[in-house]
């Protein structure tokens, strides 16, 4: 059986090395520099590989060049992880810009042109006033037609969020659960920006940023890099004894405003992302262990699991009700902290969900570790959900 | 329709011309029969360009909400606002802010008529913008 024209189960590429800088606010470091902290520790998490000898291609995500009035970040970055002269590409997609990172290392090496490459992405945010970062995030929706007529990012969330509570009855405590429990996962963590739990007192009486959103329902403003070493996969044991395989992959896009949109309460192009690449993986939602979804706003993830069909349309404020989704549930969501606790430097997110699912499924996971997780997915959206990405993962 | 309508072209420009003039206008394609609102070059379902304007019917229903704390600094004497999308009753969605309604009283499905700015300066474009950049005149929805 084939998906697309990719053997059904097939490795695309193999993971064989991660590396993350830590997540926060750091003050007078740049983009590049925190990109040389995720570099180092993808070198020196794979012994065997010879960066400078080995990787044929760099391929970054990052989203905006007006957060250091720095462009052309595919060289500056080689440069700075000592692989000047390879080729980079940079790759923008909003909120998901390292997740298509991600497809296009893979549509590198399985095109036969590189049998290994650096994929990965960074922002640099928090040096910024947040009503800069307002802005320039703004970008990614629709600015004649949503920002000019006095939308915001959170703004739009919620829309989707006060649909959702009047189509299904979702609830504003459903969704500060989702908070509650990923910054449970985020303390257990690190490398994320916030290492603290949270009680749903917290979450709950939290300022109003846009209703039904409030202060606690919303990721954070955060700078990070992350990277990954991919390899065609024959070759992938030359360099780990456990690698990890990318078994599926699918990427959708959907109208730039979410005006446009008949169905205001799930996005499409997250779901047609899962579909495909549960059809090119041959897997089924059931078998996901561990997933990381992208929880921008706590709607988002409760948003994600009906998409991703981890529950029936509608469900998602149950699922998180109920339980299911901590790190001893049905499927353990976001257990690095997710967006919400981990941050969410938005160019580096997508890899940086790559990165956990590298660590569930090799066994480096620490205190939040699922025990035998087998299967890993990551589920990047861009922008109010006009890219969807999600990749499937399984243990080499 | 007057010579001077059909001469606009269907951009967005237009549109917001349109709405200065206190006009709700979309394309329709002459082809598909879709209304395109905003009016783009080319119909979005069967890609013609055999397209005409068209006047929305202004009444619709309240799809979502949203009332806005944090605004940007634009909107901050504004804040807070209620914020919504609509579906005309003949076709089309926009969002815009809702006004002349307290936001505690706002409803999914209520129905929505479409109003203009009152003032003849639009508030400004976000400060990082070119000074180029159009101030463009806004609509906004009102309790019908």
């Amino acid at each position: 059986m084939e998906a697309g024209k990719v053997m059904v189960g097939k490795p695309l590429v193999s993971i064989v090395s991660a590396g993350m800088s830590k997540f926060g606010r750091f003050d007078g470091v740049y983009a590049r520099e925190l990109f040389v902290e995720a570099a180092k520790d993808a070198y020196e998490r794979c012994p065997n590989l010879d960066p400078r000898r080995d990787i044929k291609a760099l391929i970054v995500g990052q989203m905006s060049e007006s957060f250091e009035h720095q462009g052309h970040t595919g060289p500056t970055v080689a440069d700075w992880v000592g692989l000047t002269p390879i080729p980079t590409i940079r790759t923008e997609a909003a909120c998901s810009s390292s997740a298509v990172a991600i497809r296009v290392g893979i549509f590198a090496v399985m095109s036969g042109l590189y049998d290994v490459v650096m994929v990965g992405g960074v922002e640099k945010m928090t040096h910024r006033k947040t009503s800069d970062v307002t802005e320039y995030l703004a970008m990614a929706c629709d600015y004649p037609f949503e920002q000019w007529q006095g939308a915001t990012f959170p703004g739009l969330f919620a829309m989707v969020g006060r649909a959702h509570m009047h189509k299904y009855g979702t609830t504003e405590k459903q969704m500060a659960l989702v908070a509650v429990k990923n910054h449970r996962h985020g303390a257990m963590n690190p490398k994320a920006h916030m290492q603290k739990e949270i009680c749903l007192e917290d979450a709950l009486s939290s300022r109003v940023v846009a209703y039904p959103l409030k202060l606690y329902d919303c990721s954070l403003i955060t700078d990070g890099a992350c990277c990954l070493v991919f390899t065609k996969p024959e070759i992938a044991r030359k360099y780990t004894d456990t690698p990890v395989n990318i078994i599926g992959s699918g990427q959708a896009s959907d109208t730039i405003g979410l005006y446009e949109r008949e169905n205001l309460t799930n996005l499409d192009a997250g779901r047609l992302a899962g579909e495909e690449a549960y059809r090119m993986a041959g897997v089924e939602p059931k078998d996901i262990d561990v997933a990381e979804v992208h929880d921008c706003f706590t709607i988002a993830e409760i948003v994600a699991y009906e998409d991703l069909g981890f529950c029936e349309r509608g469900k998602g404020g149950c699922l998180i009700e109920d339980g299911q989704t901590g790190i001893d549930g049905k499927v353990a969501v976001n257990t690095s902290g997710g967006l919400k606790a981990k941050g969410h430097p938005v160019g580096a997110t997508g890899a940086a969900q790559a990165y956990e699912i590298y660590l569930q499924l090799t066994e480096q996971a620490g205190k939040r570790q699922v025990k035998g997780a087998e299967i890993g997915l990551t589920h990047n959206i861009g922008g109010l959900g006009a890219t969807g990405v999600v990749n499937i993962c399984k243990r080499g | 329709m007057n010579r001077m309508l059909e001469a606009r072209p269907f951009t967005i420009e237009s549109f917001y011309k349109f709405v200065g003039e206190g006009k709700l206008m979309a394309a329709k394609c002459n082809s598909c029969g879709a209304v395109i609102l905003p009016p783009r070059p080319a119909c979005s379902k069967c890609m013609s360009t055999n397209l005409q304007w068209t006047s929305v019917n202004p009444m619709g229903k309240l799809l979502t909400y949203t009332v806005i704390h944090v605004s940007p600094k634009e909107f901050e004497s504004k804040a807070p606002y209620a914020l919504g999308i609509v579906r005309f009753d003949n076709g089309g969605q926009l969002l815009g802010m809702v006004r002349d309604i307290e936001p505690a009283k706002l409803q999914v499905g209520m129905t929505v008529t479409i109003d203009f700015e009152r003032t003849s300066t639009p508030t400004a474009a976000p400060a990082q913008t070119p000074p180029q950049w159009p101030t463009w005149p806004r609509y906004f929805f009102k309790p019908a």
